[in-house]
């Protein structure tokens, strides 16, 4: 090996001056950026922008600077959208935790037979689109559906109403079809955290003994943290921005009581010609999954 | 600190990317660059000297019957002017209605285009000069003659669009429809009952079928907008015809909160609360209750002209249609209307063969054809009733309605967000959230919002 052809090897592994450069990584993500700057963030600028004008989505518009974020302060209708749609974050992450949690530590503790069925059974209603879920549930909902029928059938008449169509029950109705499509992912979540729990931790604790609630407590729920966060997320952003449901049981009914914010962006978009209201809506909504969701991450972080 | 820069670049570049767009609308041409609407004797009804052209139609005529019938009038129309082919476009009402705004803003605008009457639609279009004025064609092609005018005025604002019901013509509808009350004759005769003849008799009717162990009337209003079919034709039981005008077609000089109003709103309340609509109507949905109404639930359902044929097509004979009994001034008064109109857009590059080719499937024929095929025509619709069947029934009451009564507007059709406002709170009064007096508040103050405002 001669010193030049040596030298040679080296000049030729020594990046160029293009690669060394400050700005080299971002040239690597232009093309994602470019992308996703196209279809994300330009969408999300003009709607920034759409919302504080007045507009009717054609013709000439006013610009009315921060007058429909005032408005929506003084809107009974947003003010009530986003208390439900606070409200069914309950039915659509909180219940499914809890209850997928438990359902994921018998299944895992009982080693029950057929366990991939249940899986399959459970994590289906992911599976279908939400519009199908919707019609299916509005037949079970309505006076003379199933849920009526069954109720009738063990005696408890009192209790039958229509579901959708009573204020009280509404918005609990609705919510409960979330739990219903929630559950499965939430369980899967998991059931796959808890599976990476070595069986002698298990063994251990057991042996110091422990029963199956103080396992449960010391062992699978700090371990399955990072789960509980991710399924935490992905559950409240599906409830905070819950359109087709809505849509196509109640469209907000009875009067106001099931309205969301994601079908006050539609109604006030599509209905009242009002795209600048629309677009304050929308990206009120977006700060708000925004700024809910960092909390959580920021927890689930903290407390790892 | 890395990461900071980056966002720090993205906001930046966005800030820019908001700064170089222009405000939202302006880039539009609006109704400027628009052709002004021709005067009767300046209108060009001579189509086959224009030339080899291709008219742009956009409608929601869709489901079978309608899409037979225009389908039917399309190749009617290329055979008389081979000149002029048509290039149709066919999608859901919905869909149409959704994309209107976007289309008629744009400089590439179909030569026809079916126009929702209402103020949110027809009204906002108009007010920005996106249709064109027919006034003129109308006067050229006899449009007033054809047309009943209490059918015309649900097409007919001022030119500012403030107005409705009066001023200027901005399109045809080929089409009726009429919300009515239809009974099972069936259920009528084991209850001893004759159809009523007037509001009071169809009161007592309601209580004998309660008392029969019937349900006396069928609603799903899940959807909201059912229930203004029923409350259009009873409040004009309460109400002058004149003043439920003013109100649905959103017109200053009326207000909700009067005392007959209210009577109204609470004759419905107390249906809703006793049951005469059935256990929980706001829990039903709309197209779920007429299929249970064929099944033999409900003695009564009150609702819109389109039901019969699928009635029908269960219930056979048993099935019969008829207008409301007269209403508060005697006449019969009704909530009804129109099939969606068919206007021409401000920059249409065609209008005069738009026009011709408006003046063609609203013709007499045309509505002799759009029967056969199964819809219910806008004119001639006595002559062209069927012999029997439910049909016949609903071609007699409209007919009676459009040209003895008044075709009350539906109610939503009043302000932009009057569709939402009354729904919710007809629920409210159905489900016995709301007083009367509460609802009636409501509906004036979108009411008087809307005609403060313009």
């Amino acid at each position: 090996m001669t010193p030049g052809s040596t030298g040679q090897r080296l000049r030729h592994q020594r990046p160029s001056a293009v690669a060394r450069g400050r700005g080299t990584p971002y040239l690597f993500l232009l093309p994602a950026f470019l992308v996703y700057g196209a279809f994300a963030l330009y969408p999300l600028g003009r709607a920034a922008q759409f919302s504080l004008y007045e507009w009717k989505g054609f013709g000439s518009s006013t610009f009315v600077g921060l007058g429909n974020y005032l408005d929506l302060a003084g809107d009974a209708d947003f003010r009530r959208a986003i208390g439900n749609a606070l409200m069914l974050i309950v039915f659509y992450s909180i219940i499914p935790l809890v209850v997928g949690l438990i359902l994921a530590a018998i299944l895992r503790r009982g080693q029950v037979r057929g366990m991939g069925f249940f899986r399959t059974v459970i994590f289906l209603p992911q599976v279908i689109a939400l519009v199908v879920v919707a019609v299916a549930w509005r037949q079970i909902y309505s006076p003379h559906g199933l849920l009526n029928d069954v109720l009738r059938g063990v005696g408890l008449d009192a209790l039958t109403r229509g579901w959708l169509g009573d204020p009280g029950t509404a918005l609990a109705a609705v919510g409960f079809i979330g739990t219903w499509v929630e559950m499965g992912l939430v369980m899967l979540l998991m059931l796959s955290g808890m599976s990476r729990i070595p069986a002698e931790q298990f063994e251990a604790a057991r042996l110091d003994g422990a029963g199956a609630v103080r396992e449960f407590f010391a062992i699978t729920l700090p371990a399955v943290r990072g789960e509980i966060t991710v399924a935490l997320v992905l559950t409240i952003i599906a409830a905070l921005k819950t359109f087709d449901l809505v849509y196509m049981t109640t469209s907000g009914g009875p009067g106001n009581s099931t309205t969301v914010p994601s079908f006050e962006v539609y109604f006030r978009a599509f209905e009242l010609r009002e795209v600048g209201s629309a677009s304050a809506v929308a990206i009120v909504l977006t700060v708000l999954i925004f700024a809910i969701n960092v909390g959580v991450s920021r927890i689930g972080e903290r407390e790892s | 600190m890395r990461r900071r820069t980056f966002l720090g670049t993205t906001v930046a570049l966005g800030s820019l990317g908001l700064l170089a767009a222009c405000a939202p609308g302006s880039d539009s041409g609006g109704g400027d660059g628009a052709a002004p609407a021709p005067k009767a004797d300046e209108v060009d009804t001579d189509i086959a000297a224009l030339g080899d052209i291709t008219l742009v139609v956009w409608d929601q005529e869709v489901r079978g019957a309608q899409n037979d019938a225009i389908e039917a009038l399309i190749g009617a129309f290329q055979d008389k002017y081979p000149n002029v082919t048509i290039d149709r476009h066919s999608q859901s009402f919905d869909d149409l209605q959704k994309q209107t705004g976007l289309a008629l803003s744009g400089n590439d605008v179909p030569d026809v285009l079916q126009v929702n009457n209402a103020r949110g639609d027809m009204g906002a279009f108009v007010s920005d000069g996106l249709l064109t004025d027919l006034t003129g064609y109308a006067e050229a092609y006899g449009w007033t003659d054809r047309f009943a005018e209490s059918v015309l005025s649900k097409m007919t604002y001022s030119a500012d669009g403030v107005t409705f019901g009066e001023g200027n013509l901005y399109g045809l509808p080929q089409t009726g429809e009429v919300c009515g009350i239809y009974y099972s004759q069936k259920k009528l005769d084991e209850l001893g009952a004759s159809a009523p003849t007037t509001w009071d008799e169809l009161f007592t009717l309601v209580d004998t079928a309660k008392e029969g162990g019937e349900q006396p009337i069928m609603l799903g209003n899940l959807d909201q907008w059912p229930a203004l079919h029923v409350f259009g034709p009873l409040q004009a039981n309460f109400v002058d015809a004149k003043t439920i005008v003013t109100l649905g077609m959103g017109n200053a000089g009326a207000d909700w909160t009067s005392e007959d109003n209210v009577a109204a709103l609470t004759r419905l309340a107390e249906w809703g609360s006793s049951g005469a609509l059935g256990d929980s109507p706001n829990g039903l949905a709309y197209d779920d209750a007429w299929p249970e109404y064929t099944k033999g639930t409900g003695v009564l359902l009150i609702g819109g002209s389109w039901l019969g044929p699928d009635m029908e097509a269960v219930m056979g004979e048993d099935l019969r249609f008829m207008a409301p009994p007269p209403g508060a001034d005697g006449k019969v008064a009704t909530t009804g209307g129109t099939g969606i109109p068919f206007s021409i857009p401000a920059k249409a590059k065609n209008a005069a063969a738009a026009a011709a080719f408006i003046d063609f499937i609203t013709s007499d024929d045309a509505m002799a054809m759009i029967a056969e095929n199964g819809g219910m025509p806008v004119n001639r619709t006595a002559e062209l009733a069927p012999d029997k069947g439910v049909n016949k029934d609903i071609y007699e009451a409209f007919d009676a309605v459009s040209t003895e009564g008044t075709l009350l507007p539906y109610l939503d059709y009043a302000t932009p967000s009057f569709a939402d406002t009354a729904g919710a709170t007809l629920q409210e009064v159905i489900g016995g959230q709301a007083t009367p007096e509460a609802a009636a508040g409501k509906l004036q103050e979108d009411y008087a919002d809307f005609t403060e405002r313009s």
